[in-house]
Order: C-alpha cells, then structure tokens, then sequence
C-alpha cells in the first residue's frame, strides 16, 4: 500500500480531508489521553504520600462457565486504568443541579468556553518532523499529517487561544451568582492575566532568537549546531543561558495560566469551596476539570516544542555524527531514521515528562497567598524576563559576523547577564534599605474632634503617647 | 489565504462540538428532581444573604487596565521579533537602539507601577490603617 503517494494526492486533490485527519488526529488523542492522565496523577500523587490510589477499576475475574479451562478464575487487571472513565460515566448520569438565581445562558456557555481554548490550542504543534525523511529528497508522511496548520503565525496563535481561558473562568464565577465563585472568577482573571505579560515576554526572547513564529521553524532553529559551533548537539534552546530563563519564567506562567498547584488560588477549596466552579455539578463540573488537564497537556507540548527540541528524541546531530565519523556511519544513519519516524513518540514522551513535572509540583508545593502571587508575577517574573529579552537582543547584534561573531555573542551576552545581575542586586539591596526608612516613619494626623494633631506611630512607645 | 487557517476552522468547529455536547448530555442524561433548597446558591449549609454580585475590591480593575497597558507595548514588539536577527548590521543596530529606547520607556513604567503600589495585595501595607489616614488608636480616642 502505497501511503505516501496517497498521502501526495490528497494533499493536491482534497486538501480539506487532509485537514480532517489532522484535526483527529490531535482531538482523539486529547480525549483519550486525559482519563489516563487523571489516573496518573491520582496513582503518582498516592505514592508520593504512601497511598496506593486508585488501583481496582476494571478488574475482571473469568467466570467459571468459560469455555477454556485454563483461563477460569483467572484476573485481568487493569490497574484502576478505567477508574476516570467510569468517574465521567457517573458524571453523565448524574443530576445537573441548576440554581434558580443564575444568568442563564452564560451558565451554560462558560464551561464549554473553558474547554475550548485546550482544543483549539493544539492546531499549530508540529508533533513530528515535517522535513525531509533522512537521507533522501522525499517529504515524509508526517509532511501531510501534522501540524494541524503550519500557520506562519503559529507561537501568536498559541498566546492568543491560550488567553480565551480567562474568559471560561470569569463568566463562570459572574454567572453562578455565589459570593464564592465570584471570588474565585475575580482571582482567577487578575492571576491569568498577571502571568500572562511575563508568558509573551518569554516567549518573545525565543521569537528574537529564531526570527521565525512558525512552531515547525522553531523546531528546526533547534536542530541547529549547539551555540552556534558545536555542530554535533543540537541547539535545544533549554541549554543556551537566555533560553533557560524564558524556559523558566515560561514553566512558573504555564502552572499559574492552568491553574494548577501551587497556583490553584481560583478555586483554594479551604477558603472558596471550590472557587469558580461551586455551582457547577454534573459534567458540566467535569467539563472544568478536563479543561485543565488538556489545558496542561497542550502546554506541555507547546513547552517541548518551544523550548524541548520538539520532536527529536535526543539532542544530538545524526547526519553530522556520520559524516564525522564513516567508522560507525550506519548506526548513526540508524539514529537519524529512527529519530524520524519515532518523533511523535519523542513528543509524547516529552509531554508526560512535562506532565509529570506538574503533578510533582502540586505534591511538593503548598499554595502560595495572593500577595506572594501578584509579586512573584508583576515583580519578579515581568521584570527578569524583559531583562533576558534585552540581553537576547544584545545577543543577536553581537553575535553578527561583522561584530563580534557567534562566540564574541556569547561573551557578551553573558557579560550583559551579569551586569543585570549586578544591578538587579543593588537595586534590591536600595529598596530594601527604602523600606526600612518606611518602616521607621511616624504618620501626623489631625483630629477633628480633638482639635489636635495626635502623633500616630507604628509599635513603640509613640503609640502609647497617641492614646493618651 | 484562508487555505493555511482553513484546517484551524475545522479544528475550532470540532472542538465547539465536543464542548457543547459534553456540556447538553448531562442535561439530557441526568434525572431532574427541583427543590427549592438545591436551587439556592451554596453558602456552607445556611440561608444565602444577599445579592452575590456586590462591590469588589479596586485592585483587580486596577491590575487589568496595567495589563492592558502592558500587553499592547508588547504586542507593538512581535512584529520587529520576526525581522531583527535576519536583517542588515544597520538595521539591527537602529532599530536595537530605537527598542531600547522603547524598553526604557516600559521599565519606567514598571518601576513607576511597583513604586506607587498598585500591585501591592499585602493587606498589612497595601491597607494599612495609617495609610487610608485611619487608626484604631484614633477610634478608640
């Protein structure tokens, strides 16, 4: 059977059933993938704190009557593997508990509208190489197959479905009319659009690196030699040093943007039940939770795409390592072919790496307050990631051959790194040496009743003055 | 033109089907047994006081008109992202220090924002009695 040449044909023919499979080929995988994943974070999260988790669902003993002998009384398990799957049936059927006071059609339109974005998201990912298979002049099968739209927009497209989120939230907590969700809806808007800046400001420091916002061009900018002349690892933009911050800064915007522990503030169930969806049951409580988990999922493959090296499996040059060394050429000839063909694999296993890491995240770190949230994300995060733009644009210019040359680049982007530094300290050392001063300033007021000015103070004997 | 976005219109079309339909089933599936004290909104168990649409807090609006502000000096930015690594040593050295010039706009405003203490959510400084010109010790007086 000849796929390729199909694959060619319809690509002319009928380009809209192309589009088709795409489009299934990433929701199928989405909807199947997150029953398993609330089971892997369920089971991960028991071992974490010496439980044993969800292991029973979908066990199944042999009867006795069955035709082989052999297999009576025997069990086949599943470990628990169908326990979210029988969690959505239940949600299915149960009673969809509406209250009187709501706002009606947007009570019903926001969860769809928090689901949304998680779908829509995925269009520009490029789960596999979309070249040239290795070693010859032919576009590969996963030319035609992915991504869903390679869209010379695409990192825009991603930033701009990703803050459609917000809107999910907020028409949730203003709809329920409950004092909770309102709350909830009002932390969850001021939290996603906080982290939001310094998740566009990361990312820009990439873009400035590759000059391209298509996601397949990123991933190729990543196959490049590593720092520009170390040709036989590739350049994953999570081992060059302006890459490992926006990586950073990039990973903290990501679980804040998701809602996730340690930033699962919206929905803090010790002090707003559950936040945002409180008045929500049935599955269109579910719709929320899935949300987030595919919300996390896409994420995950926008970080490794973005920053991971996509879909390569292992961050070196196979062409290269066999044109460099004809020894043992045919087992790096076999790399790069299987590097090929095991790309969507590579990516996957990127994702559930990432995953991973956020279910890790939420078994280790208590939740932050909000007063820590809005600093982490308007004085930390927003300042360090306009400064690493700044130092990338540096970059770019002194790594110009007519300048400095790619390793003069990296001389002086390191330099500007750490006259930042340096400045960054000095300029918190000041300001905490200013709050200080703050701290120990006495505050007059007159009082109209007293016809007095008293002398208000912070602790100390002043305060006592002031009562007297 | 459209021929690049028209796989994402299937995509969006696709997903809007899933989300309206997981949204309705339930509607349709589940049984419906309506009493007055289910239809209330949830307040722990007691009577529900009032209209939950009140007042809140300043702050938050506060916090999305500087976002606002900050997302559009971004957004001017994306479309020099694309052209300044592949053009000429003058281009990027004018347009590097016209963007420099434009950053330093964008961290005054920064450093303004976090100085006058509109991000601050610390209730011990951000309300402090002293600094709304109240005091308990006055009251008390």
């Amino acid at each position: 059977m000849d796929v390729l040449g199909w694959l060619q044909r319809t690509s002319v023919d009928a380009p809209w059933l192309l589009a088709v499979i795409r489009v299934l080929l990433l929701v199928v995988p989405i909807l199947t993938i997150v029953p398993g994943l609330i089971w892997w974070e369920r089971r991960l999260l028991s071992w974490m704190q010496d439980r044993i988790g969800p292991n029973r669902t979908g066990t199944i003993t042999i009867p006795d009557n069955f035709p082989l002998a052999s297999l009576r009384g025997r069990k086949i398990r599943t470990f628990g593997l169908l326990q979210p799957i029988a969690d959505g049936v239940k949600l299915f059927m149960k009673e969809d508990v509406t209250p009187s006071s709501i706002d009606r059609k947007i009570y019903f339109l926001a969860p769809a509208i928090a689901l949304f974005p998680a779908f829509a998201l995925g269009a520009t990912l490029p789960q596999a190489s979309t070249g040239f298979i290795p070693g010859t002049d032919i576009l590969g099968p996963f030319h035609y197959l992915t991504p869903v739209a390679n869209v010379d927009i695409g990192l825009l497209y991603v930033l701009a479905i990703s803050s459609l989120g917000v809107y999910g939230v907020v028409l949730a907590g203003y709809a329920s009319n409950n004092k909770y969700s309102l709350m909830g809806g009002l932390r969850a808007s001021a939290q996603l659009i906080s982290y939001e800046l310094a998740m566009g400001v990361s990312l820009a420091c990439v873009v400035l690196a590759t000059a391209s916002l298509r996601m397949s061009d990123m991933v190729v900018a990543q196959e490049q030699a590593l720092w520009g002349f170390v040709p036989a690892v590739q350049n994953w933009f999570l081992f060059t040093p302006f890459g490992l911050v926006s990586a950073a800064i990039f990973l903290v915007c990501v679980v804040a943007e998701t809602n996730r522990a340690p930033f699962d503030l919206p929905e803090a169930e010790n002090e707003l039940i559950a936040g945002y969806h409180t008045e929500y049951s049935s599955m269109k409580f579910a719709v929320f939770f899935m949300g987030e988990y595919a919300a996390m999922f896409v994420f995950s493959g926008v970080f490794a795409a973005v920053f991971l090296g996509g879909y390569n499996l292992m961050p070196f040059n196979w062409e290269y390592l066999a044109a460099t060394f004809p020894a043992a050429a045919g087992f790096f000839k076999g790399m790069a072919a299987a590097n090929y063909w095991l790309g969507p694999l590579g990516f996957v296993a990127k994702m559930a790496a990432g995953i991973t890491f956020f279910i890790w995240l939420r078994a280790t770190l208590p939740r932050l307050r909000y007063d820590q949230l809005m600093t982490l994300g308007w004085k930390v995060l927003l300042p360090l990631a306009v400064a690493n733009f700044i130092v990338v644009g540096i970059w770019v210019i002194c790594s110009n051959e007519r300048v400095l040359g790619p390793v003069g680049g990296w001389v002086a982007l390191l330099v500007a790194m750490g006259v930042l530094a340096i400045l960054y300290m000095n300029l918190a050392a000041t300001i905490k040496k200013g709050a200080k001063s703050m701290d120990k300033r006495t505050v007059k007021l007159s009082d109209p009743q007293a016809k007095r000015s008293i002398k208000l103070a912070d602790p100390g004997p002043a305060s006592e003055g002031g009562q007297a | 033109m459209l021929g690049d976005f028209m796989p994402i219109l299937i995509l969006m079309a696709v997903a809007g089907v899933i989300c309206g339909a997981m949204v309705t089933l339930s509607w349709v599936l589940g049984p419906k047994k309506v009493t007055p004290y289910k239809q209330s909104p949830y307040e722990c168990g007691v009577e529900p006081q009032g209209d939950a649409r009140e007042r809140f807090p300043i702050k938050f609006y506060l916090v999305a008109i500087l976002f606002v502000l900050f997302d559009i000096e971004v957004v001017f930015l994306w479309s020099w992202l694309t052209v300044f690594k592949t053009g000429s040593l003058e281009f990027q050295v004018f347009s590097g220090a016209a963007v420099a010039v434009y950053m330093l706009l964008w961290i005054i405003g920064d450093a303004y924002v976090i100085k006058i203490g509109a991000i601050d959510w610390d209730e011990a400084t951000s309300l402090a009695p002293e600094k709304l010109g109240l005091s308990p010790d006055a009251e008390a007086a």
